[in-house]
């Protein structure tokens, strides 16, 4: 029990936890379409055209 | 440790640049491991880019009619950030490989740093404020949305986007104006000052980078120093490619974990996992 009381989860595990939060709200919001859109057509000012 | 970075460096950058096809006919994948980021600096317009860049994709968010927060983008970065923090920018990714390679080119007096560092060492956040947040919702478009960072900066783009494109691709060739010459002096300009500096895109420029340092003081994956072990000989941070005192080291928003402080350290007092220390012997012995 003494363990459990004294032991604070570490800064770095809120981080990953408040990710998988915003990742999920980004997957229901559509985000990750919108990333794969843009992604799988030549992006023509990332190479200097546009 | 040198060997084995060099090692994940190069696999990882084949790993997510392995789309054969798209270097030999001038195209991109279009599969659906692009709904997902690679870690690092990865143009999605490389022809062999097997997923998206996410830089690339933040600013494709933040480009959509009306504004929403970048949720998608924002968990990504906490993710990674908080697991890995800028071990991405030393160990996974392309862009930092090629520079690490140039600077092993045994010609000039090496340098870590440029002169004005103290100033300079903001332009990376200055990079991810006015040109991926700010320019790419108005500012460089005339209040159009434009992807600023890609289009007027990223060297990785030009390097291992434009250039496999143009080469393979006759059309897009035509195309090629200005703005890719632009593009392409700001490609060797960098490229040329990493064969002398150490890594002057990761440490003035890259706003991926400004992010990452952001997560390192607290990520998971940390250099740790065995304070009571240390006998001070300033042996880490003459080796730290970016002259951080051990002090500084890990916890800095510069330290890339590249692992040099850990191979220079006589006493084996910082490491990247826990463990009992050698120092602790070597003390005893003394």
């Amino acid at each position: 029990m003494g363990f459990w009381k004294n032991s604070k989860p570490p800064a770095w595990l809120w981080g990953v936890l408040t990710g998988i939060l915003f990742l999920g709200i980004g997957i229901l919001q559509g985000q990750f379409a919108v990333i794969w859109k843009k992604a799988v057509m030549i992006c023509m000012e990332c190479i200097g055209i546009g | 440790m040198k060997k084995l970075r060099l090692a994940v460096q190069l696999i990882f950058t084949i790993l997510t640049n392995g789309y054969a096809y798209g270097y030999l006919n001038g195209k991109i994948y279009r599969g659906r491991l692009k709904y997902a980021c690679v870690p690092g600096l990865n143009c999605y317009s490389c022809p062999g880019a097997v997923a998206s860049c996410p830089i690339g994709a933040l600013q494709a968010l933040l480009n959509r009619q009306g504004f929403s927060i970048p949720f998608g983008m924002l968990g990504f970065f906490f993710l990674v950030g908080s697991l890995l923090g800028r071990f991405v920018c030393g160990w996974l990714c392309p862009f930092g490989l090629v520079q690490d390679l140039l600077h092993k080119i045994p010609v000039f007096r090496k340098r870590k740093r440029l002169p004005l560092h103290h100033i300079l060492k903001f332009g990376k956040y200055v990079a991810l404020l006015l040109f991926v947040c700010v320019g790419s919702v108005f500012l460089f478009g005339g209040f159009a949305k434009v992807p600023a960072f890609c289009k007027y900066i990223c060297p990785s783009g030009t390097l291992f986007g434009a250039i496999p494109l143009l080469v393979a691709n006759e059309s897009l060739r035509s195309q090629a104006g200005g703005l890719f010459l632009w593009k392409l002096g700001i490609l060797l300009l960098l490229l040329l000052l990493s064969v002398k500096v150490y890594r002057p895109f990761c440490q003035y420029l890259c706003p991926l980078g400004a992010i990452y340092g952001w997560f390192n003081r607290f990520s998971l994956v940390q250099v740790h120093w065995e304070k009571q072990q240390c006998i001070s000989c300033g042996a880490c941070e003459r080796a730290c490619p970016v002259s951080l005192s051990v002090h500084e080291i890990s916890r800095s928003p510069e330290c890339i974990r590249c692992g040099k402080c850990m191979e220079a350290c006589p006493a084996d007092c910082l490491y990247f996992f826990r463990r009992s220390c050698k120092g602790d012997s070597l003390k005893r012995e003394g």
